[in-house]
């Protein structure tokens, strides 16, 4: 039931989830507009859109605490799709995203989180932290020294303001930042760009629309081929977010849940103008910790989000990107995962390989769905190469029989298949081979030819083969899923025959 | 576990009951002789922030330093709730030996009903009191988790609600439903309720019912040994009369089936057993 929770997932920590839903509003705008801009689009979308997901996630979600809206990750994957087609074409594509995640989550694809690594969701959180910095490069190019003073003090009141005494950890610094240079960039009356050049704002609460796209095939083509990867990006984003929010606060949630719950936000989301998002991996943390950690604190912040960027239009108007490029370098800063760099001598090099692999196929692409593929192919290539270090055959020569016994102990597969076949000495003349597979597994189709070869091979040469213990050794071959909870079958397949 | 003897466990978090909830279980633990177990509980509140930081920013490391932030603190609050619990545990304990018994205690994280479910195969009756420490002292609440529990147990379950008295006169409340059925035939057959007089009391407008259902009850209940059941009919709303009749008769314990209908029907007609659990002034014992 998606409309299901529990009393005090809403009510368990109201004092302490509105504070922390008002603060983590504060820095959702920033990502809504600067996104919406590099989407291409005017920043009401991003902003109705981040209202909009923000509280139907909070409503339906599997991660309570979590904090989902407009985000860069997928804001990145729509700008050729607004710039060929439109924003009624983005519109349409968010409700087939909407609908894509929801069936994913029907059909319970939460679960292929499993094949996603450490180090590939380290990648990916790297890639995301460096894809936000570089989308604020734009407004750092080409401007006059103002901005970067400008940014330069919001840094600055971000990160020394809390060391204020007693109004540091009370007022949320990066309100200090807006606040701040917003009040200075109006005084000094400088010629920076401000959101109001950005595009429109949102002037009234957000209406019903449904996209003005023909509802043909060609439509569909447009569409589909955009709407895959962001459903893909969101769910992976949003899992990820999720596991994070999981660790920090010592509860779990339901992921399978939280794929529907980002499908049905972001359907919502394409009804009401905006664009898709997902979680966000640096707001859910700014929001733990401020101390939110039930559904109250998501739904606090997108409502609190609408009321004062539709009520307080003509500030918002009023304040300089720099200040938004300051909190969302912070959002950067803050996303990315310090651990990783100082532990890189420390993990082993494969692991260090896929993490640095995702980033830079993220980094080259803007798309992190491709990251997490590369990541997850190479962490499962090398894995299959460990594994099949796992193989050895072992002989011994019987003189009286003139025959030569092999014994084959550990993994047999795809990859060790080769090496298998190799260990075997055909140019021995003997009249007999025996091999004792009673210690081996075979694993897949390539394990069974590579085994028809040697035999082949041997017959050739002249000699009686023989083959011990062959039904154990291939009882592993059988794609049998759902014996990991039962001990004995366990046993059978891999213990000690 | 499965060889081991079941046990009567008995759940006390400290609150003013928790003394009268030792005795009954040390009562019960001595007249069917299975061993006493006590069971306190930690709840962690996950729902609640230990943090409130609204300075609002993220910077290298914030992640892990919030993490290694949170899990110290939890650390530090935890390990004083489980000495507290010691504490209750250990001084229930001493309440106990008085009795010459000689209780085991166990110390369980997470909120009741997990921990009885996770124990309940090794339980013979559950103890526990009517209010918690939440609602320490309130006389017309009852404890948050109550229900919950009596739901999700399938054990029968005293109810503790006042201080201890030697039960003598017991009260079975029926109305030959299959789980009024059940409780006739565990007090049939339990040694608990040896040398009790038994009042069989059926709740019934229509007299000739009320007249055949009590016989069969009667007739299950003499076949067991040194009971002596006197059944009385009564009409009227089923939780009045039997309040009024426990006091009349200074019954000291109730044995009744629970919650045999879903939430749902109880949402909406209101469940006997809860009225049952705000009205009655001595405990009640039910059989699931």
């Amino acid at each position: 039931m998606l409309l299901l929770s529990k009393k005090q997932d809403w009510l368990g920590n109201i004092r302490g989830d509105v504070l922390a839903g008002t603060v983590v509003a504060l820095a959702l705008i920033p990502e809504a507009i600067a996104f919406s801009i590099i989407a291409g689009v005017d920043p009401k979308v991003g902003l109705y859109a981040s209202f909009c997901i923000a509280f139907i996630t909070a409503i339906v979600g599997g991660r309570p605490g979590m904090i989902s809206a407009a985000t860069g990750a997928m804001a990145l994957l729509m700008v050729t799709l607004v710039k060929d087609h439109g924003l009624q074409y983005l519109l349409a594509a968010t409700l087939l995203t909407g609908l894509l995640q929801i069936i994913s989550g029907y059909l319970k694809l939460g679960s292929l989180m499993s094949f996603v690594s450490r180090s590939v969701v380290t990648g990916f959180v790297n890639a995301l932290a460096i894809l936000i910095f570089m989308a604020q490069l734009p407004e750092l190019t080409d401007v006059t020294w103002h901005v970067y003073a400008m940014t330069a003090a919001g840094l600055g009141f971000i990160y020394l303001f809390p060391y204020v005494p007693f109004i540091g950890k009370v007022l949320p610094s990066p309100l200090v930042c807006i606040v701040v240079l917003t009040g200075a960039c109006m005084y000094l009356q400088l010629d920076i760009r401000t959101v109001g050049d950005m595009g429109d704002l949102p002037d009234t609460l957000p209406i019903f629309l449904w996209p003005e796209v023909p509802l043909t095939w060609e439509t569909l083509q447009i569409i589909l081929p955009y709407s895959v990867p962001l459903a893909v990006v969101g769910l992976l984003e949003s899992l990820m977010t999720a596991t994070i929010v999981d660790d920090l606060t010592d509860t779990t949630s339901d992921k399978n849940r939280e794929c529907k719950g980002q499908g049905l936000a972001n359907i919502g989301a394409g009804l009401l103008g905006g664009m898709a998002g997902c979680a966000m991996i640096g707001q859910s943390i700014i929001n733990v910790k401020s101390g939110g950690r039930g559904r109250l604190s998501t739904m606090v912040a997108g409502v609190f989000l609408l009321i004062m960027v539709v009520f307080l239009d003509q500030w918002i108007k009023q304040i300089p990107m720099a200040a938004l490029v300051a909190v969302m370098i912070m959002v950067s800063i803050g996303t990315f995962s310090w651990e990783s760099v100082i532990h890189l001598k420390q993990h082993p090099l494969s692991a260090n390989i896929i993490m640095l692999a995702t980033v830079i196929t993220v980094v080259w692409t803007h798309n992190l769905a491709l990251g997490v593929f590369v990541g997850v192919l190479l962490a499962a290539l090398f894995f299959a190469n460990k594994i099949s270090h796992f193989m050895y055959v072992g002989s011994v020569l019987d003189d009286i029989t003139d025959t030569r016994i092999y014994h084959v102990h550990g993994q047999v597969f795809f990859n060790s298949s080769d090496r298998f076949v190799s260990n075997f000495d055909f140019k021995e003349a003997v009249s007999k081979v025996t091999i004792d597979l009673t210690h081996a597994h075979f694993w897949d189709i390539s394990a069974v030819s590579a085994l028809d070869k040697v035999v082949i091979k041997f017959r050739r040469e002249g000699a009686e083969v023989e083959l011990i213990g062959q039904n154990e050794a291939s009882s592993t071959i059988i794609d049998r899923f759902g014996i990991h909870d039962n001990p004995e079958e366990i046993e059978k397949v891999m213990g000690g025959h | 576990m499965t060889t081991q003897q079941a046990q009567v466990l008995a759940c006390i978090d400290g609150s003013a009951l928790t003394e009268s909830v030792c005795d009954y279980a040390s009562w019960i633990s001595k007249k069917v002789d299975a061993p006493l177990k006590l069971l306190h509980t930690i709840n962690h509140h996950h729902e609640t922030s230990v943090t409130s930081d609204f300075s609002g920013n993220i910077g290298l490391g914030t992640q892990e330093h919030l993490l290694e932030e949170i899990t110290n603190l939890e650390q530090q609050q935890n390990k004083l709730k489980m000495q507290q619990g010691k504490l209750i545990l250990q001084a229930a304990t001493e309440h106990i030996e008085k009795n010459d018994l000689f209780p085991t205690s166990t110390q369980r994280h997470g909120d009741l009903i997990e921990a009885v479910i996770d124990l309940e195969d090794s339980v013979r009756v559950l103890v526990l009191g009517l209010r918690g420490q939440v609602h320490d002292n309130q006389e017309n609440k009852i404890g948050a988790k109550l229900e919950a529990v009596i739901r999700s147990v399938h054990r029968p379950i005293l109810i503790v609600n006042d201080n201890f008295t030697q039960p003598e006169r017991i009260m079975i409340a029926y109305d030959g439903s299959v789980a009024a059925d059940k409780a006739v035939d565990m007090v049939a057959s339990s040694p608990l309720y040896k040398g009790l007089s038994c009042h069989l009391v059926c709740v019934n407008n229509n007299e000739s019912t009320a007249d055949k259902l009590l016989n069969q009850a009667t007739k299950k209940l003499q076949s067991a040994e040194n009971i002596e059941v006197i059944p009385a009919k009564l009409r009227g709303k089923a939780d009045q009369e039997l309040c009024a009749y426990q006091e009349k008769n200074n019954i000291d314990l109730t044995v009744m089936g629970a919650f045999s209908h879903t939430r749902l029907h109880d949402m909406l007609l209101g469940s006997f057993t809860h009225k049952m659990l705000v009205n009655t002034k001595k405990p009640l014992l039910l059989l699931r």
